[in-house]
């Protein structure tokens, strides 16, 4: 909210509009104040307006935190702009704290001079002491550099139901609709989406129906009769590619990515899952879609999760299974199983503050080695990374391609952050997906081995199959669904014979099998495009300074850049990023580990990647990458 | 290191594949070579045994029921007769020679000729361990996963495809000690499986450690001084997870084994067998009380749904006192067959009783002395009651219907839309 554009006088005269290229807007407040809900009907109400917008819910660990304690705040952090939008926002424009607590938490990441609105009526002496605050901050100074406005939303709310039958707790639960309302008008975003959304929520009860929209009314309201706002704000419509929106979370958008593969292969999704923050989402969205034939199996543990999906696709379906980092670790044996049987399986990890049980619901991208070469032995795979909310979609849909394409198991990494965020997703027509077929065997695929006495027992001449017999282009091996007449079959853990899957000792085949599943993995890269190189506009493909990122670092590396002047797979390493290193002197590799993407391209390219590692359960904000960047071309 | 190595594991008759690879069968992990075998255990008496294309070969040291025999007798009206030979793979039989594992693989390959299932139909998948390499001998689907996960992955396939006949073997290291949580929530769940767990009361693949069955005290390579461990009762764990069917049988009576798997086979719901397994090499006569001719009438007592518990060759029989088992006297004249205890399998609290029969077994307070009670074999439970998969089913089926199949676009453009033009 820095930067004016132009000043427009308001319709009723009294308060100015000012349009602004962009706003954040953080809702704060207890767990049970339903700030994740104020926060998506905001985002809704924005995405209406036809603004561009990414969020970022933050929320705590514990369930039901005591009210009104520091470490009970949830937050919902919008930010939305008439540009290309894509971070949460790096400082806030607009807090609405709902509690002192709220304030002591939140208020650093509020801009100096930003506006903070506060529900007056939880500033007393009780409301200090659950905060730990020694004096109210309405007085002692903290809220000086801020434009504060003072709002008695319990009583406000309490005011205009006055005359329904509801409950005291009834009334004081809608409060946050008055602050929905509050910022609503305040950003010059349409009402009419809450309403309607209150209308369906609230279906079968038509006193809380009309009391939310009555005290979301009055909110509104409110900031246009009171005079404490001396501007209004707002942010015009993105340039936004035509079609249909809708808002999605990163979580989501995986489910949706998963029985989209699903219905475009034809095969039945098995989902084995054990429940885990932050994936669990994923599980609870795909059990609701069962009328799309998905199987959901909530297994016994993170091994049984993996084992179960692996079972199924030995069956000829797609198996699939989620988790986060300490999950990945005890699936990694069924991985390690899934490389050798050369079976189709996708694994995401939805990537949180580790090691151990570390941060559980804070962001991360720390399991890159994990992905790429956590397994014992030589057992390489592709890793899918989406880089941002609704490109999980794609992420998802694509990781089940290259699966069954080639027989191997596939990880996505998503992360915290992708997972709860959300963003506009231009909706796609189904039969506009990439095409998706999978062809099983059904038919012997040799006639015997002239040099053996028998292949899998047949003589020679005789039709056999050979389970390890690979597609000349895609070095996958046959799928035979068991079941299928004539094509019986063992597959195992221990090391196979080329072609025949019989087990094999031998140190040659041991080799041999070796190289041919690592250049399988190459393959994939075959199918990829040379990544492009953003300059912002300008068209610079070489230079000083190259900042290499992946996964959701994405959207602060671009706006970074976008200040400074102006995807898909990513393991194997998409062609052609020799040729992009060499026309820049520096490299910077932000990432939210210690460094790994930047080790692995140092290994890859013998150049010197400077990593830029950031691990502290929040996401880059643009300003940090600009900061960094710049101290290294200064 | 020789050019060729297979050349000298090449077995006289000439049938080994020349594609085998060397090593098989001596690697860190197998248990064949001779300097691995425990002094005063019994040598192996021959070459390795072998299935396959090596019919006809002699096999002296093979177990009961383990010969070359004719194929099972299950011709079906009109037609062609599918023969134990057609469900025998090509591989080579590595097992120990005189391994109780190749009379269990024999029952195996003669029952699938006789069930209803389609040969393609069958998918054997294992754990890790010695009765893990099972499948690879059986010309069927088949997967050799890793150590103890096997049911979580056929859980995952019958899941997904319940027309299929999937069959779990396993041992008691894989199935109780690694894998003892997917063995429990396999059972629970009652997915309809066969689960066939070789009971040795021993690791016989990592060349003798103790088993999470074997006896206290026993002495082992990782127990020296003997194991301090008090051993699981496979048959309780199964019925305390709840398990639908719970059996045990023994390698050394083909027949008996036979007629326990079929039961199994036409169980719905998951079917657990414990079989008492022979490792000649490291765990000798574990079983010989209860297998062996010489004792066998007094220890094993065989259980027949509907008739009297009697063993002895008829000459005992077992009766509750109070909510005790005691062995009676059925020639003393006191007792006739008419007070014994009848076998009913779908009597949960008889299955208890049956299944608390075990390495402590209380002596009895009967008239025929304080002899041990005899160990049960055979069907010891079975209840009817919904299948996992077909509950997961019905469930789709059931959300089907009401909401429509699923519309991919529908689905995208559920919730709130809004269009940039």
């Amino acid at each position: 909210m820095n930067q004016t554009d132009a000043e427009v006088p308001s319709a009723n005269g009294q308060t100015d509009t000012e349009a602004l290229p962009e706003a954040t807007v953080l809702f704060a407040g207890d767990s049970g104040d339903g700030m994740q809900l104020t926060g998506s009907q905001f985002t809704l109400a924005t995405a209406h307006a036809q603004s561009d917008l990414s969020t970022l819910p933050d929320y705590p660990a514990e369930i039901r935190a005591p009210a009104g304690t520091t470490y009970g705040i949830s937050g919902f952090q919008v930010h939305f702009g008439s540009g290309n939008v894509r971070t949460p926002g790096d400082s806030v424009d607009l807090l609405v704290a709902m509690n002192p607590a709220a304030v002591k938490v939140h208020l650093g990441r509020v801009e100096r001079g930003g506006t903070v609105v506060v529900n007056t009526n939880a500033f007393n002496d009780r409301g200090f002491k659950l905060a730990d605050l020694d004096a109210n901050p309405l007085d002692d100074g903290t809220l000086d550099d801020y434009r504060v406005v003072e709002v008695e939303l319990s009583k406000l709310t309490r005011e205009a139901l006055s005359d329904t039958d509801l409950s005291t707790k009834e009334v004081d639960r809608s409060k946050n609709m008055f602050a929905l309302g509050l910022a609503l008008w305040l950003f010059s975003r349409p009402m009419a989406p809450a309403l309607e959304w209150i209308g369906k929520k609230f279906e079968d009860k038509p006193a809380l129906r009309d009391a939310n929209r009555h005290v979301l009314k009055k909110g509104y309201h409110y900031g246009e009769t009171t005079e404490q706002f001396v501007t209004r704000y707002d942010v015009a419509p993105a340039d936004l590619e035509e079609g249909t929106y809708r808002a999605v979370r990163g979580a989501e958008a995986l489910a949706l990515g998963l029985v989209a593969a699903s219905e475009k292969s034809g095969l039945g999704l098995f989902y084995g899952s054990y429940p885990i923050t932050p994936a669990s989402d994923i599980l609870h969205e795909l059990s609701r879609h069962k009328n799309f034939g998905v199987m959901t199996f909530q297994a016994e543990d993170e091994i049984a999760a993996a084992g179960s999906a692996l079972g199924a696709s030995f069956g000829g379906q797609l198996g699939v299974c989620a988790t986060s980092g300490p999950g990945l670790a005890l699936k990694t044996e069924t991985i390690g199983l899934a490389t050798m049987t050369e079976l189709p399986m996708v694994i995401l990890d939805v990537q949180r503050g580790g090691p151990s049980t570390g941060l559980p619901t804070k962001t991360e991208q720390g399991d890159l080695f994990q992905a790429i070469y956590g397994r014992n032995g030589d057992a390489p795979l592709p890793v899918v990374a989406p880089d941002g909310p609704a490109d999980c979609f794609r992420a998802a849909y694509d990781a089940c391609r290259l699966a069954c394409t080639y027989m191997t198991p596939v990880i996505l990494l998503a992360d915290v952050y992708l997972a709860n965020g959300s963003e506009p997703w231009r909706i796609p027509d189904a039969a506009d997906l990439p095409p998706f077929e999978v062809n099983f065997a059904t038919e012997p695929n040799a006639n015997g081995d002239p040099e053996s006495t028998h292949v899998n027992g047949k003589k020679n001449g005789e039709a056999s199959f050979l389970p390890y017999r690979r597609d000349e282009e895609t070095l996958a091996r046959p799928w035979a669904k068991p079941g299928t007449e004539g094509l019986e079959h063992r597959v195992g853990g221990l090391e196979k014979e080329a072609e025949t899957g019989d087990v094999s000792y031998d140190p040659a085949n041991h080799q041999h099998m070796t190289d041919v599943r690592a250049e399988k993995i190459q393959c994939v890269a075959r199918d990829l495009d040379p990544p492009a190189v953003y300059s912002a506009g300008t068209g610079a493909d070489e230079g000083d300074l190259l900042i290499t990122a992946w996964g959701s670092t994405r959207g602060a590396v671009e706006t970074a850049v976008d200040r400074l002047q102006g995807r898909g797979t990513l393991w194997p390493l998409p062609p052609g990023l020799e040729a992009i290193f060499d026309r820049f002197e520096h490299h910077l590799v932000p990432e939210q580990n210690n460094g790994q993407l930047a080790r692995l391209l140092r290994d890859e390219f013998l150049l010197d990647f400077r990593p830029y590692g950031k691990v502290q359960g929040q996401p880059f904000t643009p300003g940090e990458i600009v900061e960094k960047a710049e101290a290294m071309i200064s | 290191m020789p050019e060729d190595e297979s050349q000298n594991e090449t077995p006289p008759d000439g049938t080994k594949k020349p594609t085998l690879p060397p090593g098989y069968g001596d690697d860190g992990d197998e248990s064949s070579s001779e300097e691995d075998t425990p002094s005063g255990t019994k040598k192996p008496a021959g070459p390795p045994a072998s299935s396959g294309d090596d019919a006809g070969t002699k096999k002296p040291t093979l177990p009961p029921g383990f010969g070359d025999g004719a194929g099972g007798d299950g011709s079906a009206d009109g037609e062609p007769a599918l023969s134990r030979k057609d469900f025998q793979s090509d591989q080579d039989v590595r097992w120990c020679p005189g391994c109780g594992d190749y009379a269990i693989l024999s029952a195996v390959q003669r029952l699938l000729p006789e069930l209803d299932a389609e040969k393609a139909e069958h998918v054997f998948v294992s754990g890790i361990g010695c009765a893990g390499r099972f499948p690879y001998y059986m010309d069927t689907y088949g997967m050799h996963s890793i150590h103890g996960r096997a049911p979580a992955i056929a859980t995952g396939l019958k899941a997904s495809r319940p027309e299929l006949q999937v069959w779990i073997v396993t041992g008691d290291g894989d199935a109780l000690s690694i894998g003892g949580n997917h063995l429990i929530h396999a059972l629970r769940r009652n997915v309809d499986l066969q689960l066939l767990l070789f009971n040795n009361e021993i690791y016989g693949l990592t060349k003798g450690q103790y088993s999470p069955t074997s006896e206290r005290g026993k002495v082992t390579k990782s127990s020296p001084y003997g194991s301090i461990d008090a051993p699981l009762n496979p048959v309780r764990v199964a019925l305390g997870a709840d398990a639908s069917f719970v059996a045990r049988t023994m390698d050394r009576d083909p027949q008996h084994m036979k007629a326990v798997m079929e039961q199994s086979y036409d169980h719905d719901g998951a079917a657990f067998v414990e079989i008492y397994q022979n490792c000649n090499i490291f765990n000798d006569g574990a079983f010989f009380e209860f297998t062996e001719k010489e004792t066998k009438p007094e220890r094993a007592l065989f259980l027949d749904d509907g008739a009297p518990m009697t063993f002895a060759e008829g000459k005992k029989g077992l009766r509750l006192d109070g909510l005790s088992l005691e062995v009676i006297d059925l020639e003393n004249g006191r007792f006739s067959t008419s007070d014994c205890l009848v076998h009913d399998a779908s009597d949960e609290m008889l299955a208890e009783l049956l299944g608390r029969i075990f390495w402590d077994e209380p002596a009895s307070n009967g008239s025929a002395g304080d002899q041990k009670l005899p160990r049960p074999f055979g069907v010891i439970y079975q209840e009817q009651r919904p299948t996992y998969e077909e509950l997961l089913h019905t469930q789709i089926d059931g959300i089907t219907e009401k909401k429509g199949a699923g519309d991919l676009d529908a689905l995208f453009r559920s919730g709130e839309t809004w269009t940039v033009e």
